[in-house]
Order: structure tokens, then sequence, then C-alpha cells
């Protein structure tokens, strides 16, 4: 599927590029991370909408994923519920995505 | 059982039905001998060549029957690709093309050429200015779909079509899923569809390549169809697959806005039956058959099982259905939800009464599921 792969990196080439060393922080750390790793989608959204409220409003969650649909589904998901898509960190496997809860 | 998913195949046209049985009986000669039965073969399929071209609104002489809409596409783009190669090697794609588009871009890719893909926006849709920044002097070809098969939103044609001729780039349109439904602008260079998704039968798709447009075989020669496409023709289904799109064009002015007003009902109830769905592509600029929508915290496949159940056939570009493990390609390029997707298109016909029992199901088919998930919504 190598056409999914290159519409990936043309997206990817779309958004500003974001630090490779993770030893820099490229936002404020996370006040709980979920681990959906090996979980597939829609498991990650459906955990991610149940623990949200756990954070206070303004704090980060993170979610880690590893199933490719929860790179779009997380943002879409933040968009449908008027939360805050951060971004999007590459983990060795997966993604984490980092949210900030805003109500 | 509704059978919702037209978008993947029709049911065949009863027109068609009619022709391809008497098609059985005086087309199965072949068309290329100069004997009565031959002869016979060859009037039937330039008959049905010339019904085509008229619906299309081509010249008849500029219509090839192929094996299917996927051979069509891929004589298409790559005989397009061939022609033009001392003007260059790139190709320009939408990201939300059908596969067999895709799949033939990453083809030529992996022959050296080379491809940039156009982004759409939230709806589906092509941006026409978008399209014209990725043509460069040596762009061989570009390639649009009239229309989204998954999500229904007509794209730019008539736009990216002049944008392409101003360029001196061919325009490849995929109109498999316009073709009889809506009409196709003009402009473009060369067309692909497929006789199954109107009605016709399956095993017969048509390639147009205009007048003046540069195009070789990227096949070994062969003599059939005007040296375009190689093997023996299916005349009698060549013959249905005409038939069938002729009727459509006759039933389209009453059907089209019937069907579209089905959609619109769909559209507009859902969201207001259910929490937290997204009905995705444009509302306006669309095909008029098609609409979907996907549910959070459902899985696609799960909701397509649970509405088979229910005497529903509709389909999902959802992860884990049938054949593929990613999500579609095309909601990925959206940017929204792709896990608890349906997609519903209405074959010609479709009952109010069906839409209205279908819209009275699902609302209790995704709460059911969300409950087994451990959703509260």
């Amino acid at each position: 599927m190598s056409f999914r792969r290159r519409m990936r990196s043309a997206q990817k080439a779309a958004t500003p590029p974001q630090p490779v060393a993770p030893a820099v922080p490229a936002g404020p750390a996370p006040v709980l991370i979920i681990d959906a790793l090996g979980r597939k989608c829609p498991i990650p959204i459906i955990l991610l909408a149940e623990r949200i409220r756990e954070v206070p409003i303004g704090e980060i969650v993170a979610v880690k994923a590893d199933d490719v649909a929860a790179r779009t589904d997380v943002p879409a998901w933040c968009r449908m519920k008027s939360q805050d898509f951060v971004r999007e960190e590459i983990l060795p496997r997966g993604w984490a995505f980092h949210i900030r809860r805003t109500y | 059982m509704p059978f919702f998913d037209a978008a993947s195949t029709e049911p065949l046209h009863p027109a068609a039905r009619a022709e391809l049985l008497s098609a059985l009986e005086a087309g199965w000669a072949d068309p290329a001998r100069l004997y009565g039965p031959g002869r016979q073969s060859r009037l039937l399929l330039d008959q049905a060549r010339a019904r085509v071209a008229a619906v299309l609104g081509v010249r008849p002489d500029e219509v090839y029957f192929t094996s299917s809409g996927t051979q069509a596409v891929h004589l298409a783009v790559l005989g397009a690709l061939r022609a033009r190669r001392r003007t260059g090697r790139h190709l320009v794609v939408s990201a939300v093309e059908h596969s067999s588009v895709l799949h033939t871009a990453s083809t030529h890719e992996s022959d050296g050429g080379e491809v940039t893909t156009v982004d759409v926006d939230r709806t589906g849709r092509v941006d026409p200015a978008a399209f014209a920044a990725a043509l460069r002097p040596d762009t061989a070809l570009a390639c649009l779909q009239s229309a989204n098969h998954e999500v229904g939103t007509e794209q730019p044609v008539a736009e990216v079509a002049e944008i392409c001729r101003a360029a001196d780039v061919p325009l490849f349109v995929d109109a498999a899923q316009s073709a009889g439904r809506a009409d196709i602008p003009e402009g473009w260079s060369l067309l692909a569809a497929s006789g199954h998704k109107w009605g016709g039968p399956a095993g017969v798709g048509v390639l147009v390549i205009r007048k003046h447009t540069r195009w070789r075989s990227p096949l070994p020669e062969d003599e059939r169809e005007g040296r375009r496409v190689p093997g023996f023709e299916n005349v009698p289904a060549a013959v249905a697959a005409a038939a069938a799109l002729e009727a459509r064009r006759q039933e389209r002015a009453v059907e089209g806005p019937r069907l579209s007003a089905l959609v619109e009902r769909i559209r507009e109830r859902l969201p207001r039956f259910v929490p937290d769905i997204e009905v995705v592509g444009d509302p306006v600029r669309r095909l008029p058959h098609l609409v979907t929508f996907s549910c959070l915290y459902v899985e696609g496949e799960a909701l397509i099982t649970e509405l088979d159940r229910q005497g529903f056939a509709v389909s999902s570009g959802s992860s884990c259905t049938a054949d593929t493990l990613r999500p579609s390609h095309v909601l990925e390029a959206m940017g929204v939800i792709t896990h608890g997707n349906v997609r519903v298109s209405l074959p010609r016909g479709t009952e109010s009464t069906d839409v209205d029992e279908f819209l009275s199901v699902l609302p209790a088919a995704i709460i059911r599921l969300r409950r087994a998930a451990g959703v509260i919504s």
C-alpha cells in the first residue's frame, strides 16, 4: 500500500515539523497517560472519552495507541467534541496523542 | 431485504436483462469475422458503442469496451502516461481517488515515475487551486474522479479540466460513481466507467479516449477494440450495459431528485436521532444516491453485521471490515472519524418506507452496540 504511505508523508509534510530529539518536550507534560497500545479503534477513543474527565480542565491527557486509525480518529474526535488536540508524539511503537481538556 | 449498497453494484436493470438475453442469442459470434453471425455481433457491438457515446456526450469512435471499470482505469492512466513519456513522468492524483487509480499510481512510481497527491478538505473535495499548483511542465497526466465513491462529494471537474487545458495536461476522469446518475462536466481527455454500477452486467467497463488525446497501449499488441483493449469482446454484456445506461438516463429526471430527497432525509434526521454521529461529505455538491456517516464508539464491522441481521445491506470504510486492516484512505484524507463508518447508497427504485424503516432501526442498533462496548451516551 505504498500510496497510503505516500499520502501519510504528504500529510506530515503539511504540518509543522516536530523536533526529532525527544529530550526537548514539545509541550506540557500529560497528567494522565492512557495506554491503548495493542487495542483497535474505537477502543482508544472509548477510553479517551471515558477518562478525560479524570484530568482537570486545561490539563493534558495522552493516549498511547498503535492502531493507525487512531491517527485520524483522535484529532477527529477532538474536533467533534470540542477538545483541544495538542500534538502527536511518535513512539518506538505507535504514537502518543496529547489532548488538552477544554471543558 | 433493502439493498443500500448501490455504490458497490446495482442489481441488473430490467432493460439490461431483456437485451442481455436476446444478445446472448444474436451476439455470440466473433465481431472481428466477416461472415453473417460475425457481422451481426459487430453490428450489436457498434450499436452499443453508439448508445453509450450518446449518453456520455462523446463520439462513438472514442468509446472502447473493457472487461471492467478497473481495466478501463488501468488502460486510461498507463496508456496516457506511456504516450506522454517524452513530456515527463509526473502524475497528479487526488488523495481520494478510487484504489484502482491509486494502485496504478503506485505502479507508475515503482517504475520510476513521480506522483503528486492533491489533498482534499473536510468534505472530501479537491481545491482547484491546489490541483493547479501540483501541475508541472513535466506532468504527463492528471487524475480526478467525478465524485467520490465513499462519501459522494462531487469534485470540481469543470474547473480542474479548464486548469489542465491551460497547462496542456490531459485530465483523466474516473466517472464510475457518476455515469448514469449525474452529468459529467466536459473538458476531460480520458474517462473510465463501470457497467455494473449503473445496472448493467458485471464484466463490462467503458474507456473513453477523446480525439487528439495521445494514448499508447501499455499492453502487448492486440487488434480488438481499435487496438486499445485486448481480448475478445463481451458483446452481450456491452449491449446490456448500453441498454441499462440509456434507461438510467431516461429515468434520471424523476429518479435522481427522488433518491436525493431520501438521502437528504437520512442526512438531516440521523444526527437528531443519534448522539455522537457525524454525517460526512459535501451536503449539497454530492451524488444523489449516497450518504456516509460515522458513529463514535462503534466498530464499523459490528454495525454492518447488526444492520445485516436487521435486513439492511450497507457497506463501511472502517478498518477490520472484510478485506482490509486499514481504515479507508478517503476518510483518512478528509480527517473524519474512521471507525463506526457506514455508507448508504440507494439503488434505483428504493422505497421511501425502506429508508424510514432504516432510520427507525439504526439508532437502536447503535445504542445497543455502544452499551455492549461499555459506553454510556
